[in-house]
């Protein structure tokens, strides 16, 4: 019995998951609909630049700590083997392929999805979406649809800053604190950097995490439960399971696109 | 718009039901709503008046049931069909939902902006003119709803909910949170719209004195079973359940004594002879 009862429990989670799944594709249908009628340019830029100030200070701390971080890791390892002159290379791989797209949507996620989860659920919370019903005003128009483009688009732009500010960051303790020569550093970034694979698929990763942090964050705002305990869940749940997704889903794009080319 | 019949009632809910996760806040509702009158919902808490009124809205969709609005079944209806029922339906919000991100200008200008192609100057004199109306000033235009008083929030969402003359406003809970003055000026303005303009005017409210004096008709929402009479017949009631509503005046007697005389030149019974002051 006890096996059944756990079998059943599982079967009822499972329904729930695969539930959530469908009320999420749903939602992301229909602001794929409501985007563009009517268009609202003037919606979307003032959100883009809200969105991309939002994240931009830590996002450049961030970046250039953690390229500093390398740097450093990277030099003292690398010394051991002689290597050294292939620090640029190491430090441009890693934060080009990963760690870049990766950290900056973790950061982005703290701050502007949070930031997007809290504000659209206290809309809810104050009925202010349901004033715009009332107004025959189709919330997902007007509130929801600019800010998860707007996540989108922001994300490889600020993911290729990320890595800007590392790669700053590592050529700081490279050659400003080790004393690596200059044009050995970005020379050995050139020659292992290729175009198409590298950069391009760190554009698409931050164009899919942004999409992401879009989705889920204003999935979890409009729905949540219209109070005040119901805005600090939308915006606790977005954090956790944007950054676990993130995670889950970087797997999955980088096996795909490794495999493809 | 089909022609107004004054017989007919206004709204008419038919057996409505709504449960909430299977838990049921309305069950097997039948009321009517008479056209050009102020009806008072009355009931205590969690009784469902809010969700009454979110139904009529069309904002939820009941579990069962039927909901007339001049005849047509706005439960039928899918959201993107609902606009022209909206168009005649005003909501004034309990803590006024307008948008915190635009000036009170800005969100009355919206849905002129939105629902009409109105030049822009014209919907300036709009807003101008209906901020006139609820009794304030041009300049507060240009303020933020966060830098409003309670008491000009409520006005400036009630000028919004009326701004595409509604047949049909909805206001929930307009006096509760609010100083005595406030309430005064809250209750001329809705009793004005109702006798200048005929608006039928469905009105949440805990604030027994305002009940009695703007109510035609009230609704009493009691857990089983939903009653319905003039204010009097009910106060008159033999059952204790119904007529106990009215009896102890919470509102009144947490106000200072003495403010009721203080407030006299407000206060002059809107009702009494057909002339509202102001
Ligand atoms: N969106 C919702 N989801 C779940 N339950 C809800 C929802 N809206 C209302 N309820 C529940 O329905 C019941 C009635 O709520 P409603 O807001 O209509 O009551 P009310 O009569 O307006 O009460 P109050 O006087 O406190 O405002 C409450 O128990 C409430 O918890
Ligand atoms: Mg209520």
């Amino acid at each position: 019995m006890r096996m059944l009862d756990a079998i059943r429990e599982l079967g009822f989670r499972s329904l729930g998951v695969v539930a959530h799944l469908g009320q999420l594709l749903l939602f992301l249908l229909s602001i794929l609909r409501a985007s563009l009628l009517p268009l609202r340019p003037r919606r979307w830029l003032e959100e883009i630049w809200g969105q991309g100030v939002l994240s931009l200070v830590i996002i450049c701390v961030s970046g250039l700590a953690v390229g500093m971080v390398l740097g450093l890791q990277g030099y003292n390892t690398l010394v051991r083997f002689g290597a050294e002159g292939s620090l640029g290379a190491v430090v441009g791989l890693s934060l080009i392929r990963e760690l870049g797209p990766v950290l900056a949507a973790l950061l982005v996620t703290g701050r502007a999805g949070s930031a997007t989860a809290a504000e659209i659920a206290s809309m809810v919370a104050s009925e202010q979406i349901d004033g715009l019903r009332m107004m025959s005003i189709d919330p997902v128009n007007m509130v929801v649809a600019p800010k998860a483009l707007a996540l989108t688009a922001v994300m490889p732009a600020l993911s290729t800053l990320f890595i800007l500010f590392g790669i700053a960051g590592a050529w700081l303790v490279g050659v400003g604190l080790m004393g690596l020569d200059g044009g050995v550093f970005f020379s050995s970034l050139n020659n292992a950097v290729r175009f198409e694979d590298d950069v391009l698929g760190s554009l698409l990763k931050g164009l899919i995490f942004g999409a992401l942090i879009g989705l889920m964050a204003t999935f979890r705002g409009y729905h949540a439960r219209p109070n005040a305990a119901g805005v600090s869940a939308a915006t606790t749940s977005t954090v956790v399971v944007t950054s676990v997704a993130i995670l889950i889903v970087d797997y999955f794009v980088t096996a795909l696109w490794g495999f493809q080319i | 718009m089909p022609a107004p019949d004054a017989d007919r009632p206004h709204v008419v809910l038919d057996r409505v039901s709504m449960a909430f996760d299977e838990r049921p806040v309305v069950d097997g509702l039948s009321c009517s709503f008479p056209r050009g009158r102020v009806t008072v919902i009355l009931g205590g808490s969690g009784s469902g008046k809010t969700t009454l009124l979110r139904l009529v809205a069309g904002l939820l969709r009941p579990t069962s049931g039927r909901i007339e609005i001049d005849g047509t079944d706005v439960a039928a209806l899918p959201e993107s069909a609902l606009a022209p029922v909206r168009a005649r339906i005003g909501m004034l919000f309990q803590g006024g939902a307008l948008l915190d991100s635009l000036s009170v200008g800005d969100n009355l200008a919206l849905p002129l902006r939105e629902r009409t192609r109105l030049p822009e100057k014209r919907i300036a004199e709009i807003v101008a003119a209906r901020l006139d109306s609820v009794g304030l000033d041009d300049r507060v235009a240009r303020l933020l709803p966060g830098q409003l008083s309670g008491g000009m929030l409520r006005r400036v969402a009630l000028a919004r909910a009326i701004l595409l003359d509604p047949e049909i406003l909805l206001c929930d809970e307009p006096f509760s949170g609010l100083d005595p003055i406030s309430v005064k000026r809250i209750e001329l303005l809705l009793s004005r719209l109702n006798r200048h303009h005929g608006m039928t005017i469905l009105i949440v409210s805990h604030h027994i004195a305002s009940t009695v004096r703007l109510a035609d008709r009230v609704l009493l929402l009691l857990p089983g079973r939903a009653v319905a009479g003039s204010p009097g017949e009910l106060r008159a009631s033999p059952d204790r359940e119904i007529s106990g509503f009215f009896d102890e005046d919470l509102d009144e007697s947490l106000e200072p004594s003495g403010v009721a005389t203080r407030l006299d030149p407000l206060d002059a019974e809107p009702r009494a002879d057909g002339s509202t002051p102001g």
